[in-house]
């Protein structure tokens, strides 16, 4: 076990551990301040805002530093180091850096997206000085809204710290993204006529640590200091991207990218950052409805609930295995689990089904070659997967527990055909529309269809009974993603209008009280379906579980 | 004393340039003297001769070489940099111009030394006349089995030549900058390490070395270590950290003198001689007052420091950067710092490649500072202030990676510190510098 030493404090390093000084230090609980270096791209060490000193303990007890400021993120922890990150000389460094930086910055932080998470302004405050002693005029540039369909560039505030254009280059691998000029007239640009549209283009927003690369979609929409930060998963496919909502007032404003190594990484790709719009979609389902002949009426939930449940028990009575439940792969565990449980307590011979999956194309690994071919698999560093929703290997662990084989969205619709279903419960989710027209008219022979939904579809114009759903942020639940892991997502936001969660749906047709807790749940499926044994604690790590037992 | 030129031997001879002119004058002859030992016992003479770079850092040639990866694969690289942009320099121009087959004759040896299978002549843009004359010698080389497949009939030895072409950037100078803009990218400094010697051109190791210093090679061959050592200067009793200053060195003249020139002397000249027996004396019969000892980045001696000797130790002591490329320009006493610091400030910040910030800016920020200065509205305090940036920035203190914002921050160290009473007097008196009126914006 190797000792470094950092501002007197002993940071112990494994063996073989490979840090560098910023980590290290983070590790003592101190922060160095740093802008170019990321810990998923290259070193470059040009922002020198990671100055600190270094040195090592002689034999004999004494201290020799180095006369020379290092970078922290260029600089290997060793053992025996001893790293000063906060003496005077280091401090001097530092501040000068950041003086630096702020003499041609527009200072413009009323107007800044940024700012509240601006690593100037919080730099400033901890490492910085209060007044600037630059007289001269400062540099203009102009402002780029060419840069990418969802990026902007306020070119005055960059600090030139190059993570965006080696995002392009290392992960991306698409390279749009570089710098013109040189010295202090050096801006960043892209190659003219090729704006930065990749499919990952939006992690540059997140990687500028200034309010230089800014996005169009979130752009004066909303203070920072005013969002909450729920945790969550990206649904938008089965990577199951660690992710936060960001919201305010019940309105979702923007998904972020959390850092997770074991799901997918520091990033996250435009399909899932732009694609949380269908929650605050203006014809979301608000209320249950009910169809009489060719009306649809908008009931309550104490009226529509008690119908239900008794037509639903009368059709099971009368013929169980004309009973068909479809479980969406855009539920969470839980509901899937409750789902099922009150179907079945129906009956034992009801039958169980997997909505559509929705397959797009083949999976999208990054970075490209410089052809835009993917990298072998060993090289991939991000990867967009086909399949477009959460959950599909969690709720097919659960329908695999109460029946041997699962039975896909096409055996229902077969069955449907031959005129096997009397009863069919779709449970829905998705974001885009989910069943064809030609699906449609297959299922209208069915004579009894309820859709729990959350956008209006053609399941819903031929359903007798809809129930407005939940969408990912505004419940509580576990997504499965591609490789078993199991993530928790959060509310953040509540449900339009009468929407409820799902799982208080479910719960309500199964006449179970209280309303839903996903960790009790978690509990409760943990200790029925074998699949899930490691979330019997009902609590999930934020990085995830994976149910198979492996560790990254 | 007479000095019998080495490297400037043949200039002047009458189409030396060519191959069988050169050949007849003894070309070539140290190069099948190296053919003859094994690389290593090449490059453990020119490790005995002492040969320090001529390019700037004065790091030993031999040391460098030997930095490199033992039993390497290959391809092993080396890089020739010809982007002579230090301002006031011009002894690589002079050597490709007027004897290009010696540069390309040390560039085989020490491509043999180094076991290199490709050599990159980095060529400033701006010397297309070096370009003309090399790429003639090269092509003659070719021709006549001095390149290429087994060069002298080895069959273990092959190398070629590329003339590289920069696109006019001071930084490209710097060798990871060099070795980046040579890859088609831009001329950022890399980290170091890994070191080129290690991990070079295109991910491979690479040897980067100064035209001057190849030319050199030629000669150490020929004449063997002990002839380098006889000229120079010895170590520095005094000073443990100095390595001596060998051989012959080109400086060159240029400035308020009679006589610009580039000569050739044994290492450690002094500045007064040189400006009085080869540059004719400062011009208009005024008095130098000050003298840039080895290109602008260096910084300035005063008149009391002409004596100092311009070896690789002399200059450091007399609180310059050091000996640089030892091009020496000559400031009347007429000239006003004031000007002359903006002038290098303004070159600085213009070459500043802007990647680290500390460079970057402050360079800038020195500029616009001396150009406020230059109209009339600086104040005392704006001196501390320039002192304050130019003793924070560069890798001295360690806030950049490569060394151009020690270039740029020693001018203003060494004028600020030297001549500070002439700086006050100006900002003083409100003077403003006469021909230039308002800075135009597109310099700053």
């Amino acid at each position: 076990m190797a000792v470094i030493t950092i501002n007197d404090k002993d940071v112990e390093l494994a063996d073989n551990e490979r840090l560098n000084l910023i980590q290290a230090a983070q590790r003592a609980g101190y922060e160095v301040p740093h802008y170019c270096w990321h810990p998923a791209l290259t070193v470059v060490a040009s922002c020198r805002m990671c100055l600190v000193e270094v040195g090592e303990k002689k034999p004999d007890g004494t201290l020799a530093m180095q006369p020379r400021v290092v970078p922290a993120c260029q600089t290997p922890a060793r053992p025996g180091m001893v790293v000063r990150t906060n003496s005077e000389k280091a401090k001097a460094a530092q501040a000068a850096t950041l003086e630096y930086l702020l003499l041609n910055h527009p200072l413009d932080c009323p107007v800044c997206d940024q700012a509240g998470e601006c690593y100037l302004q919080d730099y400033s405050y901890k490492f910085g000085r209060g007044y600037s002693r630059f007289k001269e005029d400062k540099i203009i540039r102009p402002d780029k809204d060419y840069i990418g369909d969802n990026i902007a560039l306020f070119t005055d505030r960059c600090v030139m710290c190059s993570r965006c254009v080696r995002f392009t280059r290392e992960i991306s691998g698409t390279a749009e993204l570089q710098i013109i000029h040189r010295g202090a007239h050096a801006e960043i640009d892209i190659f003219p006529g090729q704006p930065c549209n990749n499919k990952l283009a939006g992690n540059v927003v997140d990687l500028c640590p200034v309010g230089a690369l800014c996005s169009k979609d979130f752009l004066y929409k909303q203070r920072v200091w005013f969002l909450k930060n729920t945790p969550s998963v990206c649904p938008r496919c089965s990577t199951g991207c660690s992710i936060v909502v960001d919201h305010h007032k019940d309105i979702v404003y923007r998904l972020r990218p959390r850092a997770n190594p074991q799901a997918q990484g520091w990033f996250m790709c435009d399909d899932g950052r732009f694609g949380y719009k269908y929650i605050n979609a203006a014809d979301r389902l608000i209320s249950p409805m009910v169809r009489h002949d060719k009306h649809t009426f908008h009931v309550g939930w104490e009226e529509v609930l008690p119908t239900l449940r008794r037509q639903v028990r009368q059709v099971v009575g009368e013929a169980p295995q004309s009973a068909w439940l479809v479980l969406s792969p855009w539920l969470t565990c839980e509901e899937a689990f409750l789902a099922v449980r009150w179907f079945r307590s129906l009956s034992p011979q009801t039958r169980l089904a997997l909505g559509p999956v929705p397959v797009i194309g083949e999976d999208d690994r990054y970075p490209k070659d410089v052809h835009g071919n993917p990298p072998p698999p060993e090289k991939t560093r991000f990867t967009i997967r086909a399949e477009k929703c959460p959950n599909r290997l969690g709720v097919e662990a659960i329908l695999r527990h109460f029946e041997s084989q699962v039975q896909t969205f096409d055996a229902v619709l077969a069955a449907a055909n031959k005129g096997q279903i009397q009863a069919l419960y779709l449970t829905g989710g998705y974001p885009e529309p989910w069943l064809s027209d030609e699906q449609a008219k297959v299922l209208e022979q069915v004579g009894f269809v309820v859709v729990q939904d959350i956008l209006p579809s053609a399941a819903t114009t031929l359903a007798k009974y809809v129930l407005p759903g939940a969408t990912f942020a505004e419940k509580d639940g576990t997504f499965v993603n591609h490789a078993g892991l199991a993530q928790a997502i959060h509310r953040a936001v509540v449900p339009p209008g009468e929407a409820r969660n799902d799982a208080r749906i479910f719960m309500e047709l199964a006449e179970r009280r209280g309303l839903p807790h996903a960790p009790t749940l978690r509990r409760e499926l943990a200790a029925e379906v074998p699949f899930f044994a490691l979330l019997k604690e009902g609590q999930i790590d934020p990085l995830g579980v994976f149910l198979n037992g492996k560790q990254n | 004393m007479t000095y019998e030129p080495v490297l400037l031997r043949n200039r002047g001879v009458p189409d030396v340039q060519r191959l069988e002119v050169y050949r007849q004058r003894g070309g070539y002859r140290a190069l099948e003297k190296a053919l003859r030992m094994s690389p290593a016992e090449v490059v453990q003479v020119v490790k005995d001769s002492g040969l320090r770079g001529r390019g700037g850092a004065g790091f030993p040639c031999g040391v460098k070489w030997t930095f490199l990866p033992k039993d390497h694969p290959g391809p092993i690289y080396l890089c020739v940099n010809a982007d002579e942009s230090e301002p006031g320099t011009f002894n690589n121009r002079i050597l490709m111009e007027e004897d290009p087959h010696q540069v390309l004759e040390g560039i085989i040896i020490s491509a043999y030394a180094t076991r290199a299978s490709t050599a990159y002549i980095y060529l400033r843009y701006e010397y297309g006349r070096c370009f003309r004359t090399m790429q003639r010698a090269v092509d003659e080389a070719y021709a006549a089995g001095l390149l290429g497949r087994n060069i002298l009939g080895r069959s273990d030895f092959h190398l070629d030549v590329y003339l590289h072409r920069g696109a006019g950037a001071y930084i490209c100078g710097e060798e990871t900058g060099l070795i980046e803009s040579l890859e088609g990218k831009r001329a950022w400094p890399r980290i170091k390490p890994p070191f080129p010697a290690v991990e070079g051109a295109f991910r491979k190791p690479t040897i980067v070395n100064n035209v001057e210093t190849l030319a050199c090679v030629t000669h150490i061959l020929d004449r063997g270590a002990d002839w380098f050592k006889s000229i120079g200067v010895p170590p520095d009793p005094n000073n443990p950290r100095d390595l001596g200053s060998y051989g012959p060195k080109l400086y060159c003249i240029s400035g308020h003198v009679n006589n610009p020139c580039c000569v050739e002397l044994p290492l450690g000249v002094t500045a007064r001689q040189l400006i009085e027996e080869h540059g004719g004396g400062v011009w208009k019969g005024r008095k130098a007052k000050a003298v840039v000892p080895g290109g602008i980045s260096m910084g300035f001696l005063s008149e009391s420091e002409l004596d100092t000797p311009l070896d690789f130790n002399g200059p450091t002591k007399v609180g310059c950067l050091g000996l640089g490329t030892a091009a020496v320009i000559v400031i009347d006493d007429q000239t006003s710092m004031v000007d002359v610091l903006y002038n290098s400030c303004r070159f600085f910040s213009h070459e500043s490649c802007g990647q680290c910030t500390p460079c970057r800016e402050g360079t800038e920020w020195m500029t616009k500072i001396l150009a406020r200065i230059r109209r009339g509205q600086g104040e005392l305090s704006d001196l501390d202030q320039l002192l304050e940036i130019a003793d924070g920035i560069g890798i001295t203190p360690g806030t950049t990676i490569c060394g151009l914002a020690d270039g740029a921050a020693w001018p203003v160290k060494n004028a600020l510190r030297k001549f500070r009473a002439e700086f006050e007097d100006y900002i003083r008196s409100g003077k403003r510098s006469a021909e230039t009126g308002p800075v135009p914006v597109g310099h700053l």
